[in-house]
């Protein structure tokens, strides 16, 4: 029995404040908000620190199902960083528009949990439980809007079609334990490295249903049919929350799936893997033209740049691992700045979500227009920001393990994309204002958001090293080397 | 050495725009004489620049050493400048100047706005010519779509959306394709040291394999062609030039299309020489469709801005001629053609715009006789034209002269079909000058225009000064630029292995492309 508790300090940083805040809550009266949301962001600094605490050192514990690594410090970083920016752009929202339920905050932080229980597991079954504790909270957050009608919708939705991934997923764990008698990664892996007999069949029947369970997590195409409605529906900070950390917690899931499982899968999954990258893509990117939502636009583009983080997966390689964290943390801090902005922008029950009702906002509200520019431009590519970085190192990967091809069709997707994100632009700076628009609300803790946002969007444009090489790390090969011997031999 | 004057040139207009931030933006005077005066300081140092510039110096020089800027890319950071970049960057801020004192009255509305993008603009046209890491360079080349896509779109005419999203799609078209060439380049440096980088120096020592250089070499020019632009790339100028405020044009017309000319002069040429020699007749080809064919559209406009937009068109064929004819004349014509037109290009669409800030219209059929009422202006626009020609004594005629020796040494055919362009543009512009300035003065609109103001005339005194210098005593300008170019041919010449279409490798090479698996195989085939 060994219980390294180090190991999961972050985790449990997070469960310990939203249970916190839960019980804080019962004791307040409703609607005074200010005690819940200083609860929260004291326990996500403490969570950050902690997953900093724990860089210096690789292990795993729990009878082998929990590991530190390098890659699952990338990802909690990503994981805290999204659900601090979420707190800041909610905190007014949530008190103006619902009245202030206090569980909004603990449902925000059980989801993180999951997602740092999916990030650091190295057993199938826990990705699972991972996943579901993720999941269950994010249908709640997704129908918290209750006087909205289709806030509801979408939470039944997000849950229908999330019950049936999860199916899915199961499924695939199940047929991986027919194949080897186990459904820990780490034994598989070292069994695979002691050259252990490959799984046949049941193995790529087993890789393909976690893929499409977790493809329905990260909306990959053509698993992604939820995402525009879901995206649509729910409140625009939940929208942020969603389009972030789940979709990074997915990948990370996939990451370590397919980290240990390429030696006898890579070769027949390339091809599998390549066509879903390109039909996410070109997806997403094509059907995001015609959306007047701007909502419903971002979701279509958050499954384009699922396809682009899906060509880092083709790769396989550890180049390829590296550009899709560090895409995904790029993604995460871009796209959560957009949606500080829209909520900005959306004003009293969220009026205002067609992109023709920007009309003018350039010059009325000059630094919100600014900073969504800058983030629409980050998205699109546009070098000196962080989506660009994010871009050059995915086709660097890919064309470095010879995916020519694949770079040439991402590039072009990225042209497809340059067009509908430039208009949000010219909507608010070319055409001229509307009549009568209702007013934006502008509140201190959504600009320290878009500031924040609008910092890293720069940053890891432009000095994204230490970013860089911590991604570079997770993804080398000599960290993978040092978690079979830490488990052939345990400290 | 210590102080480093390129990064103070090209980062002096980006601190000029980060101070009319902070400046109100109802002082509209304030920030005006702000931003001037931060693009004159940038143009004096330009010009110590230049002074200081040793022409016998064929490399580039003022070079810093490049500072790592993100490391585990091997991306550095690092300016120099050479006899093929140095004119333009005097020209760069000379220009930008003339542009912001243009949009002295035009601009009225949004001035803090307009003039942070000219200023941005600026920072990223003279990095594009003093970058000297790839990566850098990409990074300006792009970055300065945004503030010219925000002059065409707020401050532009009634068409200005559609025209400025087609100039960035275009734009991007290009570069886009361009990024995967610079990512092959920079993991093929690792051959010999084993270190990567994009650095443009050591991306100069690798021996590129013809049949990669082929590939390459047509995803750099893609960019480089929509920018300059090549016929048939041009489309999206005519709309770029009509929509945008006069200053825009100048700048447009002036220095961003000179970015393509030497993109393909500093990267083209050098990088992929048996490319380049392989595609010597197309891009000639090219180049003299764009000259017969602007002239011939340009004769046929209504509107004397898009007459001089497709003007543009012809001029930068020739730019192209000479520069692919790769000898030292014609390549000189070339960089000295590149200045001229940014100067006299420039200046007719700044003397467009003081017409049409007058009278509100740019139709040649609603014009006619403005010589009797404005006299300076007439006289100005007269030898800008001739200027724009050819005509001897002007700088026109240096540049085209030089190009056609050029092409003539190695093809008197393409030289004899580029002499009959400029026989077609003193057809088109000497056509346009009669419309609009002789004749009788019968509109009653045109009875009461003014002339030249005290400002209008001080910005025409430098341009009409550049045309006769570089007319009458070219020297100054060539003896700085003639070892550069020599050093180029030579290197062009050298370099260059054989190689024909089609050819075995060249299928193997696309056999190779689907089916390898590291970088390996890419850096053999050259061996």
């Amino acid at each position: 029995m060994d219980f390294n508790w180090k190991i999961i300090s972050p985790e449990i940083a997070v469960l310990a404040t939203g249970l916190v805040v839960l019980i804080v809550d019962l004791f307040l009266k409703r609607g005074r908000n200010t005690v819940l949301i200083t609860l929260s962001f004291i326990g996500i600094m403490v969570a950050l620190g902690l997953t900093f605490n724990n860089y210096s050192f690789i292990g795993v514990s729990f009878q082998n199902i929990v590991i530190n690594d390098p890659i699952g410090f990338y990802f909690k970083i990503i994981f805290c960083l999204g659900t601090l920016l979420t707190i800041f752009v909610s905190s007014s929202y949530v008190s103006r528009e619902m009245k202030g339920p206090g569980e909004y905050y603990v449902l925000l932080f059980i989801a993180t949990f999951g997602m740092m229980v999916m990030a650091s597991s190295a057993d199938l079954l826990t990705i699972f439980l991972g996943l579901e504790v993720m999941s269950i909270p994010l249908y709640v957050l997704a129908g918290i809007y209750r006087n909205r009608p289709r806030s509801r919708e979408a939470s039944m939705k997000y849950f229908l079609m999330g019950a049936f991934a999860s199916g899915f997923l199961l499924y695939g764990i199940a047929l991986i334990f027919g194949a080897y008698g186990t459904t820990n990664l780490l034994e598989i892996s070292e069994r695979l490295s002691l050259g252990g007999e490959y799984g046949g069949i049941l193995t790529g029947a087993g890789i393909t249903f976690l893929l499409i369970g977790l493809g329905f997590k990260v909306a990959v195409a053509p698993f992604h049919m939820w995402v525009p409605d879901v995206y649509e529906g729910s409140a625009a900070p939940v929208t942020a929350f969603m389009s972030a950390g789940p979709k990074a917690a997915g990948f990370a899931a996939l990451f370590r799936i397919f980290t240990v499982f390429w030696p006898v899968v890579g070769e027949n999954f390339t091809a599998v893997l390549w066509i879903l990258a390109v039909l996410t893509m070109t997806w997403g990117n094509i059907l995001a033209i015609s959306q007047s939502n701007i909502k419903r636009m971002l979701a279509y583009s958050s499954i384009a740049h699922a396809g682009y983080v899906m060509i880092a997966l083709t790769t396989g390689g550890k180049e390829g691992l590296a550009a899709g964290m560090f895409y995904l943390l790029a993604y995460t801090i871009i796209n959560i700045g957009a949606f500080a902005v829209i909520v900005l922008f959306a004003g009293h029950r969220e009026k205002l979500e067609n992109i023709k009702d920007y009309a003018g906002f350039g010059v009325r509200y000059p630094f919100p227009a600014i900073a969504l520019t800058i983030f629409m431009l980050a998205l699109a590519g546009f070098p000196a920001t962080a989506g660009f970085m994010g871009k050059y190192k995915i086709f660097l990967a890919a064309i470095n393990s010879g995916f020519v091809w694949l770079a040439i069709i991402g590039i072009a997707n990225s042209l497809v994309s340059v067009w509908y994100y430039i208009g949000v632009v010219v909507t608010m700076y070319m055409r001229p204002e509307g009549e009568k628009t209702p007013k934006a609300i502008l509140s201190p803790s959504l600009f320290v958001a878009i500031l924040i946002c609008l910092f890293g969007t720069l940053q890891l444009g432009l000095f994204p090293d230490v970013w860089l090489a911590l991604a570079d790390i997770a993804g080398s090969h000599e960290s993978w080397a040092l978690i079979i011997r830490l488990l052939i031999n345990p400290l | 050495m210590s102080w480093p004057i390129l990064s103070w040139i090209v980062f002096l207009p980006m601190v000029g725009a980060l101070v009319i931030l902070f400046i109100n933006g109802s002082r509209h005077n304030a920030i005006r004489w702000t931003s001037l005066l931060f693009t004159i300081a940038n143009f004096v140092l330009s010009l110590v620049l230049f002074a200081r510039f040793e022409g016998s110096n064929s490399g580039m020089q003022f070079r810093n050493e490049p500072v790592i800027w993100i490391k585990s890319l091997g991306i550095t950071y690092s300016l120099g400048v050479d006899g093929i970049s140095i004119l333009l960057v005097v020209l760069t801020p000379f220009l930008t100047a003339i542009a912001i004192a243009s949009a002295w009255t035009a601009i009225k509305e949004k001035v803090k706005g307009f003039m942070i993008s000219m200023l941005i603009l600026e920072t990223g046209m003279l990095g594009v010519f003093l970058a000297t890491d790839l990566f850098l360079f990409y990074v300006f080349w792009e970055v300065m779509l945004v503030p010219m896509y925000f002059l065409i779109g707020i401050w532009g005419g009634p068409r200005k959306i559609y025209a400025a999203v087609k100039f960035v799609l275009f734009t991007m078209f290009g570069s886009l394709l361009m990024l995967l060439a610079v990512i092959k380049l920079y993991l093929m440096t690792s051959s010999d040291s084993g270190i990567r980088t994009t650095d443009l120096m050591a991306v100069l020592n690798i021996q590129v394999p013809p049949d990669l250089q082929i590939w390459l070499f047509l995803a750099f020019a893609l960019a480089f062609a929509i920018k300059v632009p090549l016929f048939p790339f041009h489309t999206w100028l005519p709309d770029a030039h009509v929509e945008a405020p006069t200053a825009g044009s100048i700048i447009l017309a002036g220095v961003l299309l000179k970015m393509g000319t030497y993109g393909f002069l500093r990267f083209c040429l050098p990088l992929f020489p048996s490319a380049t020699a392989y595609f010597v007749p197309l891009i000639s080809i090219l180049a003299l469709i764009g000259i017969i064919y602007g002239a011939l559209v340009a004769m046929a406009q209504k509107d004397i801005k898009s007459l001089v937009a497709y003007s543009s068109v012809a001029h930068l064929g020739f730019v192209m001629l000479g520069m692919f004819a790769l000898t030292t004349q014609g390549l000189t014509g070339s960089v000295i053609q590149m200045v001229n037109h940014g100067i006299t290009t420039g200046a007719l669409f700044l003397l467009v715009g003081m017409i049409y800030e007058r009278r509100h219209t740019r139709m040649i059929a609603d014009f006619g006789g403005v010589a009797h009422v404005m006299p300076v202006f007439a006289a100005v626009f007269l030898i800008v034209t001739l200027a724009s020609i050819g005509l001897p004594g002007t700088n026109g005629f240096v540049g085209e002269f030089l190009i056609l020796l050029g092409t003539f040494k190695v093809n008197p055919a393409f030289a004899a079909i580029g002499t009959f362009g400029i026989v077609l543009a003193a057809v088109y512009m000497l056509w346009m000058v009669q419309r609009v300035f002789f004749g009788q003065c019968d509109k009653e609109e045109n009875q009461k225009l003014l002339d030249m103001n005290w400002r209008e005339k001080l910005i025409s005194i430098p341009i009409l000064i550049m045309i006769f210098w570089i007319g009458i005593y070219p020297d100054t300008f060539i003896k700085k630029i003639e070892p550069s170019v020599e050093k180029m041919v030579e290197l062009v010449k050298s370099k260059t292995v054989h190689v024909e279409a089609g050819n075995q490798n060249t299928d193997e090479w696309i056999a190779e492309q689907f089916n390898n698996d590291g970088d390996s195989t890419w850096i053999s085939t050259g061996k």
